[in-house]
């Protein structure tokens, strides 16, 4: 599904990302840990094509194509869905509106028609009931005045509503009640599929217990450092970063 | 308030609605220049009663007398008064024969509008008087308005036939020496639309003008004078298009309301003339005076969208003269490549407990500088009035301009006055979010810009507000890179 060689990307001449190397395969879910600044909410958005970020060396391939050169919404077009750390507040366009535009650029894409109103309408409530999403709530201006917990809930239902093949969850968990992290994982895992992958992004070991990781990595400086199973995340909670940051340096 | 499933169903539901046409008429036009043998002239070709004649002789000489205004936030190229035609009437029928001489990226505007002439025709429920090159040509579903006592017709023919409603109001509200527009559109107005609904009636459907400017070289000066008797209500449309020109073309019109006694008006306006092209060449200059005069009970509720025009110079107002009077103002404004805008509203609260809104939306991209002006003036004698304002600006890029005016006079303690400003810029976060979305920059910013004006559109009529939609999204075209 997703290879990643050797990628190099930064801003304005500062590499932030050194070398990265990540395959992530149909139906696996990975997890990315790592401490503040490690580069991991600027590799969700590089995966994404944010145009801020130059890539300087390396490829991102997605299901053996080259994403070099692909704008943002012909990657969210080939199925690439960011669930955002911050996600932005867009006044006056309601949640249901927003989905729609976005349902139906996608299957422009693929020249297809819009999504007839009916279907839309059994699709919105099937993904909202499987997120427990009050109806209300999708008349409401898109994150405007959402509380943290909301926006993230809300992420997960634009990820159930589009059913990408590559979703990236970029602390999702942030902010984040126990009750909410259990529907939102509980979403995530329900959506889940051996035609699909999922990669979390996250600081704590809290979410993996809900979502359950194939694939730990740890990344440090840019790199990914170290790599293994779920007791990697176990081990990582025990000992901190400090551990990785003490052995990287050995 | 509860969003339900039918609610739901309605936003999702895809909605289309097109409108228009485009004719090229061979006209009749008088020769350039202004002078009070044009004036009679003008009168005469008209056929018109001395008491009118004389009308416009008065305001003749009065706007002689007048300077052009330069309060206004706009840097243009003054036109020369003696250098238009004021007068231009299409001498046959329409013929729709002639697209082909027509400007190939005005054809494609029209084309992205969804524009076909015989959709046109299939305007069921919206009677249609247009206004063509100053003259009215066609009238619709007058019948039906006739039984109720509803009077819709050209001005023209309301001097004629209904002299004695033409000559009690012409002028209440906008006085022939107002300004230095007026009075110009006082001496020489053409043609435009006049209304009267009948004490007690609901007007059974939305009257709609479609304003055009067609001829090289000739200004449009529209009178439109809308009376609804006591206890009545009327909702009238007034929508344009024009040509693309490579001359600037005047337009100064002239709009007056008269609510009565517990009457209702509601006036919207979608406003997209030539605005002139990437360079700034060429676009309508746009000088117009929009008021209204409320009685006791009644309300002024005015709506517009403004995309077009290389400058526009527009305050519809209210005069909140009767006791519990209402006067409304909802406007978004577009400006893009050099296109100045400097409009708003003044609410000149008289009566007791009259009470106002103004929302205002103005959205600048490229080169263009957009400033809202408003004034909100409460009286002695207005006790309890009360006023809110919203102006909230959108900006694009890094060239615009957006300003804010507002006037607060108030000579009354017991009045209420709240203003709220606010200016955002689109962001790239909220773009790359979109997109990541897979909503294209483009499509992007048309529905920022859509959410931004929603609270406005949400005034319009569904079909006028939809077509609005359209306007903005293709009035921002190519405006972020």
């Amino acid at each position: 599904m997703l290879k990643i060689k050797n990628l190099h990307a930064g801003v304005e001449g500062n590499e932030i990302l050194n070398g990265i190397d990540l395959e992530v395969k149909a139906g696996e879910v990975h997890a990315i840990m790592g401490p503040n600044g490690s580069g991991k909410s600027t590799l969700a958005a590089v995966i994404a094509g944010k145009e801020e970020f130059e890539v300087t060396e390396g490829t991102i391939e997605l299901e053996g194509e080259d994403l070099d050169e692909t704008s943002p919404e012909e990657r969210a077009h080939k199925g690439v869905f960011l669930s955002f750390q911050y996600p932005v507040e867009i006044p006056g366009v309601s949640v249901t509106n927003f989905m729609k535009t976005a349902i139906n650029e996608s299957r422009k894409a693929r020249g297809l028609e819009d999504m007839p109103a009916n279907i839309m309408l059994k699709l919105i409530r099937e993904k909202s009931e499987l997120l427990e999403i009050d109806r209300k709530f999708l008349s409401r201006s898109l994150n405007e005045g959402f509380s943290g917990g909301e926006k993230k809930r809300n992420e997960i239902f634009q990820m159930a509503m589009l059913e990408p093949k590559l979703a990236i969850l970029d602390e999702t968990d942030s902010g984040l009640d126990i009750d909410a992290l259990r529907i939102v994982a509980n979403g995530v895992n329900k959506l889940k599929s051996q035609e699909n992958a999922v990669i979390v992004i996250t600081h704590y070991q809290r979410l993996l217990d809900y979502i359950v990781p194939d694939f730990v990595h740890v990344l440090h400086e840019g790199k990914i450092v170290k790599s293994g199973t779920k007791d990697l995340a176990l081990e990582l909670e025990e000992k901190g970063y400090d551990w990785i940051k003490n052995e990287t340096l050995v | 308030m509860a969003y339900t499933e039918e609610e739901l169903k309605k936003e999702l539901e895809t909605k289309e609605y097109e409108y228009g046409f485009y004719t090229d008429i061979a006209s009749e036009t008088f020769p350039k220049g202004l002078s009070e043998e044009i004036v009679i002239a003008i009168s005469q070709k008209k056929e018109e009663p001395a008491w009118m004649t004389n009308w416009r002789l008065e305001a003749y000489r009065s706007w002689v007398q007048m300077k052009e205004p330069e309060w206004a936030n706009v840097k243009y190229k003054k036109p020369d008064f003696q250098d238009i035609s004021y007068y231009s009437a299409p001498n046959s029928k329409a013929k729709y024969e002639s697209l082909d001489e027509v400007d190939p990226e005005l054809l494609e505007t029209f084309k992205k509008l969804g524009i076909s002439i015989d959709e046109q025709k299939k305007l069921a429920g919206v009677a249609v008087d247009i206004v063509m090159d100053s003259v009215s040509v066609a009238t619709t579903f007058k019948k039906t308005l006739a039984e109720k006592g509803i009077i819709f017709c050209s001005i023209s023919e309301a001097i004629k036939e209904h002299p004695e409603l033409v000559q009690k109001y012409l002028g209440t509200v906008v006085p022939q020496k107002d300004n230095f527009y007026a009075a110009l559109n006082s001496a020489v107005f053409s043609d435009g639309s006049f209304c009267y609904i009948p004490k007690g009636v609901r007007c059974p459907m939305e009257l709609s003008t479609y304003f055009r400017i067609n001829q090289a070289g000739t200004g449009q000066f529209e009178r439109t004078l809308v009376i609804a008797d006591k206890d009545s209500y009327v909702s009238y449309l007034e929508g344009c298009t024009a040509p693309s020109r490579d001359e600037n073309q005047l337009h100064a019109a002239v709009v007056e309301l008269i609510a009565l006694d517990e009457a209702e008006i509601k006036y919207s306006t979608v406003q997209n003339w030539f605005p002139g092209d990437k360079e700034g060449k060429g676009g309508v200059y746009n000088f117009v005076t929009k008021r209204g005069l409320c009685e006791k009970n009644a309300k002024i509720s005015w709506t517009q969208v403004e995309t077009g025009s290389a400058i526009t110079w527009k305050y519809p107002s209210c005069i909140l003269k009767g006791d519990n009077s209402i006067g409304e103002f909802y406007s978004i404004a577009v400006t893009n490549n050099y296109q100045q805008a400097d409009t708003g509203t003044k609410m000149v609260h008289l009566g007791k407990n009259t009470r106002s809104t103004i929302i205002s939306k103005g959205i600048s991209a490229g080169k263009s500088q957009n400033s809202y002006r408003g004034l909100v003036q409460i009286n002695g004698r207005a006790k309890n009035a009360r006023n809110f304002s919203q102006c909230d600006s959108l900006l694009m890029g890094n060239e615009c301009g957006a300003h804010t005016f507002p006037y607060i006079e108030v000579k009354n303690k017991t009045a209420q006055i709240e203003h709220e400003a606010t200016t955002s810029k689109i962001g790239e976060d909220q773009i790359f979010y979109c997109n990541q979305r897979g909503i294209d920059t483009e499509k992007a910013i048309a529905l920022i810009v859509n959410g931004f004006s929603k609270e406005v559109l949400n005034k319009l009529p569904m079909e006028f507000a939809v077509e609005a939609q359209k306007l903005l999204e293709i009035s921002l075209e190519g405006s972020v890179g």
